[in-house]
């Protein structure tokens, strides 16, 4: 405690600065180094546009996340628009001037990256796992092959695929963009878990419920949105929310390919002949980002498992 | 009657073979002219990959950026400062070339890497020229095809000791137990050199500079050894830097330069001159400050005249503008500027120039005339 408050230095343009100040950490380097954290290299002249994005997504995820919020309903049709306004704000284009996606870095690359992941590997998922147990052979050799491959590699292996291998598949000229082939990767990697653990969901569902469904005349889609997977989802949670946590903090391996996040910038700000030896500070602080956005997730998931309780819990 | 049956077989298979040898004269003319036609395709394919490879001039020039590979953060080389730039040694080679290319050493957009991507990334093309404290090797050069530039940095390995010891040479490590990061050439370097002086060690394997100062921190291990440059950084990083010293001895060669991809002569010779002029600059006296000065007219000294571009078209030559070498060093000073400026004594890395003065100095730094 004496370290972490009483005794730390909170500005001074060095770590000498600091340590003439005050025996404790030395936060200035986090002070100093704030910008560079949360936006990485984007321009400073932009910065509105990354914050703006911040904006709208607590916009959009406020009415997604919570029932009672006001005028849900009509949120929720403005949400799907997010992700296309949301990527022209921070790539640019269209009136705004273009930002190279190699600026990206900081918290918000993680951010970008995780909740990507995050809002396309939900429904790819239930793709995949409904696919799984399709009664058609080639939908479901193709999700059974897809979902066992990419959980047979590790993730670094896709990265590097990402980074580096596609560019020699690709003719010469043809540049993808690195940031784009990271989002896929990640999500598709994402994807693959959660068909996995939707599917135990999926399972743990008594025939009865099918046949219920057919007994209906609901077609296969309708069962599925309306009896099946609500209740399959449901059972889900944990799983979801576990693989989304793990998604999120899987983000910070883009270092591994030059990427900056937040882990790589406070190394790289280690390697600055003015700071280093301050390991302990840039990491604590790191780890306290990671720990509030992860620790969030799973109180919420478990405030929508008290909310979708139904008693009959065995 | 066995006899008989086999040369009859015999005779069958010789009719079968001959038949076979028709067929396959007559399949590999046909085949022939396909895999005539597919490595012509092929060499058209190549054609286009040499040719978008014989460009990085006009493609530097067209995008108004330089792709600079540096290291994702090393202490003095290469690091992200507060306000979204880079700083240090290696990038100041970048701004160099850029402010040669495209006259100003802020057109770069700096490519971060790591160890084990920095050659693919320059092979696939993500940069144009690679910054990032490379030791050049043969392997490098021939097998991963690469050109290197001029070494801008001669280092070697060192080891990193505690004053208490009381160890003044690195003959007196006997016995030791030595911190090593794995699969370098460092590792390979240590082991050599313990058994050319006939000692024993105790050897710890690391995972990357950062475990090998915690390692070293704990007393887990008596020394630690790396490249001169980065212990100097690891040193400065320690809680009280003057209980440790780094040994006299270098135990191997580490010249460490810029690299472009092979194929591209034209591009590799501008990362060279630009490299040979930061260090002519020095041996001229030319500075940041003084540079625009110095060019604005011809002076008495035709070799400085030349490399300010008031005489001559060395600029031309290269495909550059003629105040090519005017741009580099007030962007970024010469040579001596930038080593004292990242890693210099005044910095808290506090590297003597050593091997890295200029030859007038008696140190290595020879650079090739501009002439």
């Amino acid at each position: 405690m004496d370290w972490l408050f009483l005794d730390a230095a909170f500005t001074g343009g060095s770590r000498d600065e600091c340590s003439a100040k005050a025996g404790g950490a030395c936060w200035a380097v986090i002070g100093e180094r704030l910008n560079l954290f949360t936006y990485g290299f984007y321009p400073v002249a932009e910065r509105w546009r990354v914050n703006l994005s911040l904006v709208l997504l607590i916009f959009t995820l406020f009415p997604i996340l919570f029932e009672k919020a006001p005028y849900r309903k009509y949120a929720l049709h403005i949400a799907v628009a997010f992700p296309f306004v949301t990527a022209w704000l921070l790539v640019g284009g269209l009136g705004l001037t273009p930002v190279e996606t190699d600026q990206f870095g900081g918290f918000m690359l993680t951010l970008v990256i995780g909740i990507t992941g995050i809002g396309f590997s939900l429904p790819i998922g239930i793709l995949l796992a409904l696919g799984r147990q399709s009664k058609l052979p080639a939908i479901q050799i193709f999700s059974i092959g897809f979902i066992e491959f990419i959980r047979g590699v590790p993730l670094i292996t896709l990265l590097f695929v990402a980074s580096t291998m596609l560019n020699y598949f690709l003719p010469p000229g043809v540049t993808f963009d690195l940031l784009l082939r990271v989002l896929i990767m990640v999500t598709l990697f994402a994807s693959a878990y959660m068909a996995e653990v939707i599917r135990g969901g999926l399972q743990a569902i008594p025939k009865g419920q099918f046949e219920a469904a057919d007994s209906m005349g609901l077609r296969y889609w309708s069962a599925m949105r309306l009896i099946v997977l609500p209740q399959a989802m449901k059972i889900s949670i944990p799983g979801i929310v576990n693989t989304f946590i793990g998604l999120y903090k899987d983000t910070t391996l883009v270092i591994i390919i030059g990427l900056l996040d937040p882990l790589g910038i406070g190394r790289a700000s280690l390697a600055d002949t003015r700071w280093t030896g301050l390991s302990t500070e840039v990491y604590l602080f790191v780890a306290i980002f990671f720990f509030i956005s992860c620790f969030g997730m799973a109180r919420y998931s478990q405030h929508l498992e008290n909310k979708l309780e139904t008693d009959h819990k065995r | 009657m066995e006899n008989m049956v086999v040369l009859h077989k015999r005779g069958g298979r010789n009719l079968i073979s001959s038949l076979n040898l028709r067929r396959f004269i007559l399949l590999k003319k046909i085949v022939g002219m396909r895999v005539t036609k597919f490595l012509a395709i092929i060499a058209v394919l190549f054609s286009f990959t040499v040719m978008a490879d014989a460009g990085t001039l006009e493609d530097v020039k067209a995008r108004g950026k330089l792709n600079c590979i540096v290291s994702s953060g090393l202490a003095g080389f290469a690091s992200p400062d507060g306000k979204g730039g880079w700083q240090g040694f290696d990038v100041d080679f970048c701004r160099a070339v850029a402010a040669a290319v495209l006259g100003s050493g802020d057109k770069v957009n700096f490519v971060p890497s790591t160890n084990r991507t920095r050659f693919a990334q320059l092979n696939a093309g993500e940069g144009d020229i690679l910054f990032r404290n490379t030791t050049e090797t043969l392997s490098r050069d021939v097998d991963l095809k690469l050109t290197f530039l001029p070494v801008n940095y001669y280092d070697g390995q060192g080891f990193l000791i505690r004053r208490s010891l009381g160890v003044t040479s690195a003959t007196q490590l006997a016995g030791a137990s030595v911190c090593v990061q794995v699969g370098t050439t460092t590792e390979l370097n240590l082991a050599d050199y313990f058994r050319f002086n006939k000692m024993e060690y105790e050897h710890l394997n690391t995972g990357t500079n950062a475990e090998s100062i915690i390692m070293y921190e704990s007393r887990r291990c008596d020394v630690y050894t790396t490249d001169a440059s980065a212990l100097a950084s690891t040193r400065a990083a320690l809680k009280n830097p003057s209980e440790h010293v780094i040994l006299p001895e270098i135990i191997s060669k580490e010249p460490l330069g810029g690299a472009v991809r092979h194929g591209d002569d034209r591009w590799a010779d501008i990362g060279k001159w630009v490299v040979n002029a930061l260090i002519i600059a020095e041996e001229m006296g030319i500075t940041q400050k003084k540079v625009k000065e110095l060019a604005k007219k011809p002076g008495n000294n035709p070799g400085m005249n030349r490399f300010l571009g008031t005489e001559g078209n060395m600029g031309e030559m290269l495909g550059l503008d003629k105040k090519w070498a005017v741009n580099a060093i007030s962007a970024v000073g010469n040579y001596g500027e930038i080593f004292e400026r990242h890693l210099g004594p005044k910095t808290p890395l506090a590297l003597e120039r050593g091997l890295n003065a200029s030859w007038k100095a008696g140190g290595l730094l020879y650079a090739a005339p501009i002439r």
